[in-house]
């Protein structure tokens, strides 16, 4: 992890000079119908920042999850505009997204999600296989190095630890060198010191590759990494913060639950 | 807790379901298989009573009772003197005459060709019509009138509707004489059969009849009714002390009983025959069940746990697993019932379609039938037992664990050891079952069953080690050439072997048995074009239509009046029973057979054929070892007649033991006529001047155009023919063989969706990461490609080593080893299109899925 501030950087994929990698306009997302719609977002707009790492946070049934899946395309809002790397989501069809996600989008999971008969090697490059694409050397041992798993390349899941585990899973978003990484609750199914490694790792992806990070947690620890932290509860961001330490951000915790 | 059980069912009906398919055709076979039988059985259990209804007894000649390959000899025919005799004894109320031939008469189709009854009987009847004699007659007149004098004749129903032959028209039929035409003055039915199958009649009046059959002044069977108060047994004792010891007397009933022993056999055979497939069937359907059961059990171990921790005992959910397999079973077997009350129907035009169809009446459910369709229940209750055992394994605790998965049986280790005990158990049984000399052929075939079954289960429960190598093998392609989704899919089937490799057994069985039947029979073509090869050398071959059937002598004479037929050499050929053995006795013609048929000799030459005379016999050489015959021996030869001849062995010879062309003991030609009433051809063969061409083909033609059942074939079309009919009969096992490749293709449908259901979570991050649509189908296409492929690497190799393995055991009969490496391939594509066709369902499930719900499954 020390070495990673001296290794030189490599610039994301998308146009430098647009500023907002994912932007929402009045998203309104309501599940069901009649009497019992759930309304999980009413109405939020919201800039993601590039080189910036972004973290929600809120209180389960706050509509972060629901936001994250929608910032990220997985799911589609019920009303308003998303535009992810300057393309409007709209009516896209499923594999025009798909292929949208493919190329400007990498996920980290709660439970990793890693494919057991892959290889930690496999696993990280089968974004890019989906593709078609072939890794480009010097980038990806690079990439295997600061995510630590030089020399575990060939283990597969099973012989692995829930934090190298996730290490390979941070591999595999970073990989193709997304416009935006979404990371749900990352640290969710580790311990505390491995979770602090994982939060370094991120934290330090954004600082080395410049790479924006979008990041759900209802861990106040994990948000204090990020430079901007946005509050939601019921459905709607109640709290935009830039940095703040671990003490701010309980007390807006506090604040939003009790509010 | 059976509610439970239950309830998990009701809450899974389209794996349910899925996997009683698995059951529902094997019990339909059997079902539909009993059912056609016993249809079948009826009908003619009906032909034979309703003709003899009327008869108390019935007098014919008393022959020598022989039977050979399923032939049975004429019974002879007694003097029409005899008639007077009988109407004379005491208590005979009535009597008639009949004539009755089982062969000769052919009825011609509107272009002159005689109707080819595909071995069944073509029947020639005379029959006294007389009001009076009413009740001898079997017939039911539906149109028209019976026929009188030499130009009118009433054919079956059956033969009119199919040529539209209508009262009136006029016809041409074939007998013993030339074909002629007739007027069609009426149809008529066998009482009440409604099909005669392929069967064909005709029918004539009595002095036309004897005309035609070569029968003057003879009666085939005399028919009597005793006055009222005598009984069936008094009349037989009656007319056996008023009539000579050369005729035989029986009753009615005893004759309609002898008759239909006759023909149950034929139909006990089909039916084994079919119960056989719906066996295979039925154990692949078990095979499928197990498996699926098996997985289900392994991804309900949550739910297992909990329900022990909350005070389920293991006994309880033993219970809970059978009583699913239970409820499986019967609802299979119900619908599996009733279905093979309607794929009775679909074996009937498949019998059609290959014309061997047969006699039928409305169809008959004995009550039998219903009883085995509980061995669906059986069968899937046996499979149920291993998954229910392993169910109950399932420790309280892995309720709170992530991922907890089933424990290992304790038997897990040895398995190995156990299936290579299996194998070797299997395969002993096999050998001993096929070169074991002294084995009735009932044991014998058992025993090939049970090791074949045997050696697939053996294979099967080795199969899971072979499939890491396998599936890398076979899924290469996948890797190399379908993307990230094909290496993905052969990851997939590389997951868990086991899984894998019961779901490839089950489509490993269905394609080692076709693979089987392929290689042998392709041996068996080859060995029987080597064999005529190397007896033939006749340009042109005589057959009758059928090709086995023997034809009328008359033809051959009218072979050589054609100006084209350089060299005319007839075989006759019939049963007789020579040292004690039936078998077929040949009359070959010394003068000309030697350029038609190549002898290897043994003992003698060609000079001895001409030195035959009226008690030279020439015998086949394993039938010469067999009964320590040299030459000069003396040889004993009864024919249907009853007469005996005493046969002095002049030469030996070795005939290819695949198919020899000749009976095991010639005589002369001259010699055979002298003991046969109505001798016929089995063969003629025909040289031409130079080369076989067109022309002298249409003119040999032209000189039989009298005898339509006589066909003319050059040697090579002659065997090309054999083939052809020999594939006929390959298509029907290959298309009662796909019945079980059907069933295992629910078995991969079935382990692909309860893959797909595992893997819901792993899908949604694939898709999430980018794999579209049309990838995910890719994938589980692949992985259903490469199990499918699994099982014809495993199958294929499997139906070699039983090929090879009969072809020894037959090596009596030189049956060759030939591997057909063309149809193959074209197994090994059907596996292909097998795994495509089994992806389908699947795959759109998957590539369905909505990622964020798949995503957040647990």
């Amino acid at each position: 992890m020390e070495d990673l501030a001296t290794t030189a950087t490599q610039p994301a994929r998308t146009d430098p000079d647009d500023a907002v990698v994912v932007s929402a306009r009045d998203v309104t997302r309501v599940y069901g119908e009649g009497e019992t719609a759930v309304h999980a977002l009413r109405g939020v707009t919201l800039d993601v920042e590039r080189g910036k790492l972004t973290a929600i946070m809120g209180p389960s049934g706050s509509g972060k999850s629901t936001l994250m899946h929608i910032l990220a395309a997985l799911d589609r809002p019920t009303t308003g505009i998303v535009t992810i790397a300057g393309t409007q989501l709209g009516e896209l069809g499923d594999t025009a997204v798909t292929k949208l996600r493919r190329q400007h989008i990498g996920f980290v999971f709660q439970f990793f999600n890693l494919l057991p008969m892959l290889t930690a090697e496999e696993n990280v490059v089968l974004p890019l296989r989906l593709a078609g694409e072939k890794p480009e050397q010097p980038f990806f041992d690079d990439l295997m190095e600061k995510v630590g798993l030089q020399d575990r390349r060939s283990h597969r899941p099973s012989e692995l630890s829930g934090g190298q585990q996730q290490r390979v899973a941070i591999a595999r978003a970073l990989v193709t060198r997304p416009t935006v990484v979404f990371a749900d609750e990352p640290t969710g199914n580790l311990d505390s010191k491995t979770g602090g490694e994982i939060l370094e790792l991120l934290r330090a992806s954004v600082h080395d590759y410049g790479q924006t990070l979008v990041m759900v947690t209802h861990e106040a620890r994990a948000a204090a990494q990020a430079d901007r932290v946005l509050f939601l509860a019921d459905g709607e961001i109640v709290k935009d913060l830039g940095r703040a330490d671990e003490q701010e951000l309980l007390a807006a915790v506090q604040e939003t639950i009790l509010a | 807790m059976i509610r439970v059980a239950l309830r998990g069912l009701a809450g899974r009906k389209f794996r349910a379901v899925l996997t009683a398919l698995a059951i529902v055709l094997g019990v339909a076979m059997v079902s539909g298989t009993y059912v056609l039988t016993d249809t079948i059985d009826k009908a003619f259990t009906t032909i034979f009573e309703e003709s003899y209804a009327g008869t108390d007894a019935i007098v014919t000649g008393k022959g020598a009772d022989i039977t050979f390959q399923g032939a049975s000899a004429e019974t002879p025919p007694v003097p029409v003197s005899l008639l007077q005799t009988v109407r004379g004894v005491e208590g005979v109320e009535l009597a008639t005459g009949s004539i009755v031939d089982a062969l000769a008469t052919k009825i011609l189709d509107d272009e002159g060709k005689a109707i080819d009854t595909a071995g069944a009987p073509s029947l020639g009847f005379g029959i006294d019509v007389s009001p009076e004699l009413a009740r001898f007659n079997p017939l039911n007149l539906l149109e028209g009138r019976w026929p009188r004098g030499a130009s009118e004749v009433v054919i079956d129903e059956g033969t009119a509707g199919r040529q539209d032959y209508r009262v009136g028209d006029r016809i041409g039929i074939a007998t013993l004489q030339p074909a002629r035409q007739f007027e069609l003055v009426g149809i008529a039915s066998y009482g009440s059969v409604q099909s005669l199958g392929t069967a064909t009649f005709a029918v004539f009046d009595i002095p036309t009849a004897q005309d035609l059959l070569d029968r003057e002044g003879q009666f085939d069977a005399i028919s009597a009714a005793a006055r009222p108060g005598v009984a069936p047994e008094e009349l037989v004792a009656q007319l056996k002390a008023a009539l000579p010891s050369t005729v035989a007397v029986q009753t009615g009933t005893q004759q309609a009983q002898d008759d239909s022993d006759e023909i149950s056999e034929f139909t006990k055979f089909i039916r084994y025959f079919l119960l056989a497939f719906g066996g295979i069937a039925l154990f692949v359907g078990a095979f499928v069940i197990f498996n699926t059961l098996s997985i289900t059990v392994a991804q309900r171990t949550r739910e297992f746990a909990t329900l022990r921790t909350i005070g389920a005992s293991r006994r309880q959910l033993l219970g809970s697993v059978i009583v699913e397999a239970l409820v499986i079973g019967v609802l299979a077997s119900v619908s599996g019932l009733f279905l093979g009350f309607a794929l009775a129907r679909g074996l009937q035009a498949l019998f059609v379609a290959l014309e061997l169809d047969l006699p039928t009446t409305s169809a008959v459910y004995a009550p039998r039938t219903i009883v085995v369709a509980l061995l669906g229940i059986v069968v899937t209750l046996l499979a149920g037992v291993f998954p229910a055992v392993r169910a109950t394994r399932v420790p309280p605790i892995a309720a709170v664990r992530e991922g907890a998965t089933l424990p290992h049986g304790r038997l897990a280790p040895y398995v190995p050891y156990i299936a290579a005990v299996t194998v070797a158990i299997a395969v002993g049984l096999l050998a001993w079952a096929m070169f074991a000399g002294d084995l009735g052929t009932g044991p014998r075939l058992l025993g090939i069953a049970v090791g074949v079954l045997g050696l697939f289960v053996g294979v099967a429960m080795l199969s899971p080690k072979a499939v890491p190598p396998v599936a890398r093998l076979v899924g290469y392609p996948s890797a190399r050439w379908g993307g990230a989704a094909g290496a993905l899919a052969r990851g997939n089937a590389l997951r868990n072997p086991g899984r894998t490799a019961s779901t490839a057994a089950a489509l490993m069985i269905g394609l080692a048995l076709v693979t089987f039947i392929a290689v042998l029979s392709a041996g068996m073509k080859a060995s029987n074009r080597d064999a005529i090869e190397s007896q033939v050398i006749a340009d042109y071959v005589v057959t009758s239509q059928s090709g086995f059937q023997p034809f009328v002598a008359a033809a051959g004479d009218a072979a050589r009046s054609a100006p084209e037929a350089q060299l005319v050499s007839d075989v006759r050929s019939d049963l007789a029973r020579a040292a004690g053995e039936s078998s077929y006795l040949t009359g070959i013609e010394a003068g000309s057979i030697t350029a038609a048929y190549r002898f290897h000799w043994h003992r003698g030459s060609d000079a001895v054929l001409g030195q035959l005379g009226r008690d030279g016999a020439i015998v086949a050489k394993d039938f010469a070892e067999k009964h320590d015959l040299e030459l000069g021996s003396p040889l004993q030869v009864l024919v249907p007649s009853g007469e005996r001849r005493e046969l002095v062995v002049r030469g030996v010879y070795e005939p290819p033991p695949f198919y020899p062309i000749l009976g095991t003991v010639s005589v002369a030609k001259s010699t055979f006529d002298d003991l046969y009433e109505r001798p016929r051809n089995q063969f003629t063969f025909v040289n031409v001047p130079g080369d076989p061409s067109p022309e002298a083909q249409a003119g040999l033609e032209r000189a039989l155009a009298d005898f339509p059942d006589a066909k003319v074939q050059t040697r090579a079309a002659w065997i090309d023919q054999q083939d052809a009919d020999f594939n006929q009969f390959l298509i029907m096992l290959y298309v009662l063989l796909a019945l079980s490749v059907i069933v295992s293709l629910f078995g991969m449908v079935n382990t692909l969706v309860l893959s797909v259901f595992e893997r819901t979570r792993e899908l949604g991050m694939l898709r999430a990461v980018g794999m579209t649509r049309r990838q995910v189908r890719r994938m589980i296409r692949h992985e259903s490609v490469i199990t499918a492929l699994i099982g014809a690497a495993l199958g294929l190799p499997l139906g070699i080593f039983l090929a090879v393995l009969v072809t020894r055991a037959l090596s009596q009969f030189d049956v060759q080893f030939s591997l057909p490496v063309d149809l193959l391939i074209v197994f090994a594509v059907v596996a292909v299109i097998a795994g495509v066709l089994a992806a389908i369902a699947p795959a759109r499930r998957a590539s369905r899925l909505r990622i964020l719900e798949a995503l957040q499954y647990e």
